[in-house]
């Protein structure tokens, strides 16, 4: 229950098409994240599965039908918004029962399904309440439950941690990590930020400009990306990616290493250079080396407890067994 | 940094906002005293302005000529029908100007209003002769047509002003729950927009309320409001000035009443999206 394929998607606004033909597969119970920059279309592709938009050309189908011109309503999906979206009107009880009461679920079949969400989702004590009496994570929380009750093919999730502060929003991508866990439900959930698509994906499709860049597991993206966008995309802190003599040593247009791919010594290595600034974080220490020779500083990690201070002299070797080689296409050469 | 006022200028200030408030006031304050009066003492020169003998007389004499509660009745039927009429056209109206606005969704705004710049007495005959030969001439259901129309504009407008300050992913919402189109309207988008349906419902009540070209010029006996029951006092064979300003003070009250307890209501409405 929850198979989503699209087959040669497009979009366009007027003139301007913001998707080119796309073939995409989710398949049932996969937890899918679209990231990408700001524009990339991952939005406007998660709307266009939701029935929120209309697709210019192509197919969409769920579970096998075709549902290019279902309607939202009819899709069997259930979405949570950026903005949570809650019906500020109504209680907390309300707003749950909403999508079963356009559903006519008899009432009592619906307190049964609130009761429970809101015990899984710890929001009993605040079923009277409404909306805005509830802090950021509680109403997040609200929009979960209200998409949970639906018992929908799939959830779609847009944005949904980037109105949270940091602490709720790592808090949440557990819950929501936990509850695909015991529901099994098919989840297409989109982000900007890299960290949770690694953190919560089975698979991760990586958009840019409406194209597809690669669609993997996040340790195959991590470890193997296909092009320069999605190893410059992939991993926190950004693999130092860099072009010139130095990538022409290894046939390569541009070569690209991570920051845990770098060893540093103050006695000697492949390249010298300067400490500029160090990000202390207490299990890693990342320091931004300025190289001879090269224009961007690089970007190491070491332990946490290294004693290297600002204008220190430092030598760094690259791991050549995990450098990555990009053509001048910005293609992985193999 | 905020502008320094001394005690005596907000004084001064706030004499002359009384000065103005009173100046507009003024013309009410002296319909009404006049309605107390004797029609000797309302045309007296010098006026009267308090001390005189106050009287109930032309209140009763002009309950005793006309019946004051039909013509009461027909106002309330033609402002309030005519209001609602035009709120449940203009809701969906508004909704797909506001939500699913096309490139000429402004143009079509400012045609609707252009139809407010248009003289009402240019259509006069056009809708005199329609409404004959549909025989709704002196009827409130013709009237309620004629006021719906006229004020459909400013409902539209009005409507579309408050929905547009609905963030449109609340309605997205509510249709992925599953809302038809008819639901998320009457379900999300009405309970919503509330305070904005409501200050439009009292200003058209009341725009409706005090109308008199197409209420003098439709109506005769049966639909008169009580516009026609105000001008049937300012005869041309010399004026009753007292028993005219009682009918206009007994025409007036219900409106000014309403008025002045959805006062809050009304204000907040108007200044909705303008001072946030």
């Amino acid at each position: 229950m929850g198979q989503i394929k699209l087959e040669s998607v497009t979009k366009s606004f007027g003139p301007v098409e913001v998707i080119p033909p796309l073939d995409l597969t989710i398949e049932d119970g996969e937890f899918t994240v679209f990231v990408g920059p700001s524009g990339c279309g991952k939005s406007t592709l998660l709307r266009l599965i939701a029935g929120l938009e209309d697709i210019t050309s192509g197919k969409i189908s769920i579970d096998g039908q075709d549902a290019t011109h279902v309607p939202p309503a009819k899709r069997g999906l259930a979405m949570v918004f950026q903005s949570y979206a809650l019906y500020p009107h109504m209680s907390v009880r309300k707003n749950i029962a909403f999508p079963m009461k356009m559903a006519g679920v008899p009432v009592e079949e619906q307190n049964r399904r609130i009761e429970a969400a809101a015990a899984a989702l710890n929001l009993t004590d605040y079923l009277d309440r409404r909306p805005g009496q509830l802090s950021g994570g509680q109403r997040q929380r609200v929009a979960i439950g209200r998409a949970i009750v639906r018992e929908p093919g799939a959830f779609l999730f847009d944005e949904p941690l980037s109105n949270l502060d940091a602490a709720l929003r790592v808090g949440m991508r557990l819950e929501i990590s936990e509850l695909h866990k015991r529901l099994k439900t098919t989840m297409i959930y989109v982000t900007h930020d890299q960290v949770e698509a690694m953190t919560m994906a089975d698979k991760i499709v990586v958009l840019q400009a409406g194209v597809i860049e690669q669609v993997g597991s996040p340790l195959e993206l991590y470890r193997a990306p296909r092009n320069v966008f999605v190893a410059g995309f992939i991993g926190s802190p950004k693999m130092n990616l860099l072009t010139g003599p130095e990538a022409a040593k290894h046939n390569a247009h541009t070569i690209g290493t991570r920051p845990e791919h770098i060893a540093i010594s103050q006695t000697e290595g492949t390249w010298s250079g300067t400490i500029g600034v160090s990000e202390h974080l207490g299990s890693d220490t990342f320091f931004h080396v300025k190289c001879d020779g090269f224009d961007d500083p690089l970007t190491v990690r070491a332990g946490g407890e290294v004693a290297l201070k600002y204008g220190d002299k430092v030598f760094l070797t690259p791991d050549l067994t995990q450098l990555h080689r990009f053509d001048a296409q910005g293609l992985r050469i193999a | 940094m905020a502008r320094a006022v001394t005690p005596q200028r907000k004084a001064l200030n706030t004499a002359i906002a009384w000065g103005i408030g009173l100046l507009i006031f003024f013309p009410i304050l002296w319909t009404i005293l006049t309605s107390f009066k004797t029609e000797a003492q309302a045309i007296s020169d010098p006026p009267v302005f308090l001390f005189f003998d106050w009287t109930l007389e032309n209140y009763s004499v002009v309950q005793e000529r006309s019946d004051y509660m039909r013509f009461l009745w027909n106002s309330v039927i033609i402002a309030g029908g005519s209001t609602i009429l035009g709120i449940i056209i203009a809701i969906p109206a508004a909704w797909s100007m506001a939500f699913v606005p096309s490139k000429r969704t402004k143009d079509i705004l400012l045609w609707m209003l252009s139809t407010k710049m248009l003289p009402a007495v240019g259509v006069l005959y056009p809708i005199y002769l329609i409404f004959i030969r549909m025989g709704i001439l002196d009827t409130r259901m013709g009237l309620v047509v004629v006021l719906m129309l006229i004020n459909l504009p400013i409902i539209v407008w009005m409507l579309y002003t408050y929905f547009r300050e609905i963030p449109g992913e609340i309605l997205e919402a509510a249709r992925m729950d599953g809302a038809s189109l008819k639901e998320e309207i009457l379900y999300v988008l009405t309970p919503m927009a509330m305070p904005g349906i409501a200050s439009t419902l009292l200003l058209n009540i009341i725009l409706a309320w005090n109308e008199a070209f197409w209420t003098l010029n439709l109506t005769a006996a049966k639909a008169a409001p009580l516009t026609a029951f105000i001008a049937s006092y300012s005869s041309p064979e010399g004026l009753f000035y007292a028993k005219l300003s009682a009918a206009s003070t007994m025409a007036i009250a219900p409106i000014l009443i309403l008025g002045w307890f959805s006062q809050k209501q009304l204000v907040s409405g108007l200044t909705f999206g303008a001072v946030k």
